[in-house]
């Protein structure tokens, strides 16, 4: 039996394209959900809750009683 | 339908996709956070005409999408150039291999055509359905999924074949082939 996984991860030569496109394509694949999934553990920055909250609740909503004077 | 306790929750807890779906789009956190921010206002300003029982993170996902396209038209000028900047930022960086390879990422992702770039996102990292992305999209299945093909074989000609001589410098090229060798 051959060891073709640790041959594909070591010795990948550009020049061949089959073996090499199926972990260009699973890289790919990696890469994107990583980038992405980055963003979502980051989780729901206190801008949009606090937004929600205002929107949700009207009597909240008046930017003097909370906001602070922040602007 | 009118604006539940669930359908809150359920609102806040598509934020964070929200903004990951906003930021790969525009490669931008600041744009990417004023998108998502627009997108919940317009939101729960039409939250009657959610349809309740349906894919609420698709019909999320469907408003942000259509406000970056708006949004974008306006923009073209500066994307050019901030995918100027990507390639600079290659050329200047020493060899520090996993940055690089999300900046060199991060930058062919941007030269797709926006059509692939979204599909690709939404199917391959989003994780929705053919069928839902083709919703989100407003276009039929199979244009989805030509789409996902291309954008997957054009990302590979960018970052993994040496012809792309504009993209980056021969290294990278080679250190992110050879990136487990050596």
């Amino acid at each position: 039996m051959k060891d073709v996984k640790s041959q594909a991860s070591k010795n990948t030569a550009p020049g061949k394209q089959g073996g090499l496109n199926a972990e260009i394509q699973a890289r790919i694949g990696h890469q994107l959900r990583a980038m992405y999934d980055d963003v979502v553990r980051q989780g729901v920055p206190e801008r949009f809750s606090e937004l929600i909250r205002r929107l949700d609740d009207p009597q909240a909503g008046n930017p003097g009683d909370q906001n602070n004077g922040r602007d | 339908m009118p604006l539940t306790d669930s359908l809150r929750d359920e609102i806040l807890a598509s934020v964070p996709s929200l903004r990951a779906f906003a930021i790969s789009l525009s490669g931008n956190g600041d744009r990417a956070d004023d998108l998502v921010q627009e997108t919940l206002l317009r939101a729960l300003a039409n939250i009657d005409s959610f349809q309740p029982g349906s894919n609420l993170p698709a019909w999320l996902f469907t408003i942000l999408r259509n406000l970056f396209r708006s949004d974008y038209r306006k923009r073209r000028r500066e994307v050019e150039d901030a995918d100027g900047n990507y390639a600079k930022t290659l050329k200047s960086q020493p060899a520090q291999n996993a940055h690089l390879e999300f900046e060199e990422f991060r930058a062919a992702l941007d030269k797709l055509p926006q059509d692939q770039r979204e599909a690709l996102i939404l199917v391959g990292a989003s994780g929705f359905s053919y069928e839902d992305a083709a919703g989100i999209c407003g276009c039929a299945v199979g244009t989805i999924k030509s789409r996902v093909n291309r954008a997957r074989s054009k990302l590979s000609a960018l970052l993994y074949v040496e012809s792309a001589e504009d993209f980056g410098p021969d290294d990278t090229v080679r250190a992110v082939i050879g990136g487990g060798g050596r």
